[in-house]
């Protein structure tokens, strides 16, 4: 298979990955399958895909350096899309139905009231908020267009996710466990762009094909 | 005991949705999802009408035998029942999981007979007694209460019980008596998830005394005429409508008359988010989150939480108070 079907078939198999659990939710909506809770379900359903796909597009650089193949950093941009789309879902539940659209007046007031007040609406909020420009200009025209400061600006992904995990932990009760095994993750992946090439050097040089060059600078 | 019902409940009737106009949730839900799916699917074939969800009475509870009511009280402003399915496969009952589903689940392992209750402490007739033998003096009758979860969602229950000051009088508690302390069972054996720690075990709950001999807080054995399911407490647990759930101890094995302020679960782990009296305010606010509304299961959009969860009556048990300081 040519690099171009290869990597048109990865992207057509995030498409399919992406979009499933969005149709399951739909189709549970429909059947009238979200339980006692239903807004609940939708929201907490919502956020977990956020975290996922969020966790996901941050996993793509360690294993393009890991594996060597370059396809993995072709499908960033379609991945953290896609999380960013749930994590808009997500937020479009609460705003409906937490704060209730159908008095706008009253539901402005309680935002406001949440963000100042809810620390766990706050970190949340200023995640989508993070994320907004980078949704924005992850088209190739603003890419361009940015030239060097476009990288600059997508590191706006890293405080993103971590104020998208510290949002889940905040939020739990007591049961800590789900949000902390994301929060490990996503410490396993921030740290391995810390810049300790000796380590990273090491790990990569103890792969069996070495195909990808030790420090490689176009790595974020 | 007279019970004072519908001129102190704060919603009217007149202001209750009629039947007729209120849409069942599901099939609303399965319209808006209609739509939903109209606009990201546009042009796509028909969605399947939604299809009827697996009943009560295709469940195992399906088999719990009812139970003789003598009377039935309605005490929550006349408002819908939440059903059967959700009152039964949503809960709070962290020694089997802390999946709101997971009790229904796992609650299978219950042994609810033979089941005794100890009742020590400052009392002059303290004993073990077996929970037939303890139930048998009263007469079950069923009251309709709202429960508040503090995690700010709600229900309406038809609750099958009797009256908690009617027990304790039992066991003629002495003038050392100033709270009640409730235990739950904590047998690692039937409750799997006891193992995982999350709260300290055994569960403990507490109630001043005159707030347990107020004629609201109820014994509860039933729900919906029926012996109560093993995830919602079985086979014996409190309900205190005016407080938080997590004031109602569930499968309570242990009750102890105390003279100073008995520790008590949440509070022990998190006195700055849980006190020990855990009535429904909604000027004060969890540290997290709001109490100021709530979402009654079956309905979209959140609805303002009443003072004392709109059992008002029992107001003066707290006259004097800070009710901000004691939350």
């Amino acid at each position: 298979m040519s690099p171009a079907a290869r990597l048109w078939l990865a992207r057509a198999l995030v498409w399919i990955g992406a979009a499933t659990p969005l149709a399951l939710l739909i189709e549970r909506t429909l059947n009238g399958r979200l339980g006692a809770n239903p807004i609940e379900f939708l929201e907490r359903d919502l956020g977990d895909w956020s975290l996922r796909f969020l966790l996901l597009s941050l996993a793509l650089t360690p294993l393009r350096s890991l594996s060597g193949w370059t396809w993995p950093l072709k499908l960033r941009r379609t991945v953290g899309l896609w999380a960013y789309a749930y994590i808009c879902l997500h937020f479009a539940v609460y705003i409906v139905f937490d704060l209730n659209i159908l008095e706008p007046a009253r539901a402005l007031a309680q935002l406001a009231e949440d963000l100042v007040k809810r620390l766990y609406i706050t970190v949340g909020f200023a995640a989508w908020l993070f994320l907004l420009p980078l949704a924005i200009t992850s088209t190739d025209g603003w890419q361009r267009r940015l030239k060097r400061k476009w990288k600059t600006l997508h590191r706006l992904i890293y405080p993103a996710a971590v104020l998208g995990v510290l949002h889940y932990v905040w939020l739990v009760k007591k049961d800590l466990r789900e949000p902390l095994l994301y929060a490990a993750i996503l410490a396993v992946l921030l740290l391995w762009r810390w810049p300790w090439p000796k380590v990273r050097g090491a790990i990569l040089r103890a792969r069996p094909t070495p195909t990808a060059p030790a420090s490689d600078q176009t790595l974020r | 005991m007279l019970i004072r019902v519908s001129p102190q409940h704060p919603i009217k009737p007149s202001e209750i949705t009629p039947e007729s106009v209120h849409a069942d949730r599901r099939q609303f839900l399965a319209r808006m999802g209609l739509a939903g799916a109209g606009l990201a699917l546009a042009g796509c074939s028909e969605a399947k009408p939604p299809q009827p969800s697996v009943s009560a009475a295709a469940g195992p509870e399906a088999a719990l035998p009812a139970l003789d009511v003598k009377k039935k009280t309605e005490m929550a402003g006349n408002e819908k029942l939440t059903p059967y399915d959700d009152v039964t496969h949503y809960n709070n009952y962290y020694e089997f999981g802390t999946d709101k589903a997971d009790p229904a689940r796992n609650a299978g392992t219950l042994r609810t007979r033979p089941w005794t209750v100890a009742i020590d402490g400052e009392c002059e007739a303290p004993g073990q007694f077996d929970l037939d033998t303890l139930i048998k003096p009263h007469a079950l009758e069923e009251r309709i209460y709202r429960l508040r979860c503090v995690e700010a969602w709600s229900m309406v229950i038809p609750w099958v019980g009797f009256p908690l000051a009617d027990l304790l009088k039992r066991f003629k508690p002495n003038s050392r008596a100033k709270f009640v302390q409730f235990y739950s069972l904590a047998d690692a054996a039937q409750m799997p998830m006891i193992k995982r720690g999350v709260l300290p075990y055994p569960y403990r709950e507490g109630l001043r005394i005159d707030e347990a001999m107020h004629p609201l807080a109820f014994m509860v054995v039933g729900l919906y005429g029926k012996v109560l399911p093993n995830q919602n407490g079985a086979p014996i647990r409190l309900m205190t409508p005016w407080k938080y759930g997590f004031k109602s101890a569930k499968s309570i094995v242990r009750i102890r008359f105390t003279e100073t302020q008995p520790e008590t679960t949440w509070n022990a782990i998190g006195a700055a988010e849980y006190g020990f009296y855990g009535n429904v305010n909604p000027e004060v606010d969890h540290p997290r989150w709001s109490q100021a509304s709530e979402r009654r299961l079956g309905e979209l959009f959140r609805k303002p939480t009443l003072p004392f969860n709109g059992y008002p009556e029992v107001a003066p048990l707290y006259a004097g108070m800070d009710l901000r300081r004691y939350y």
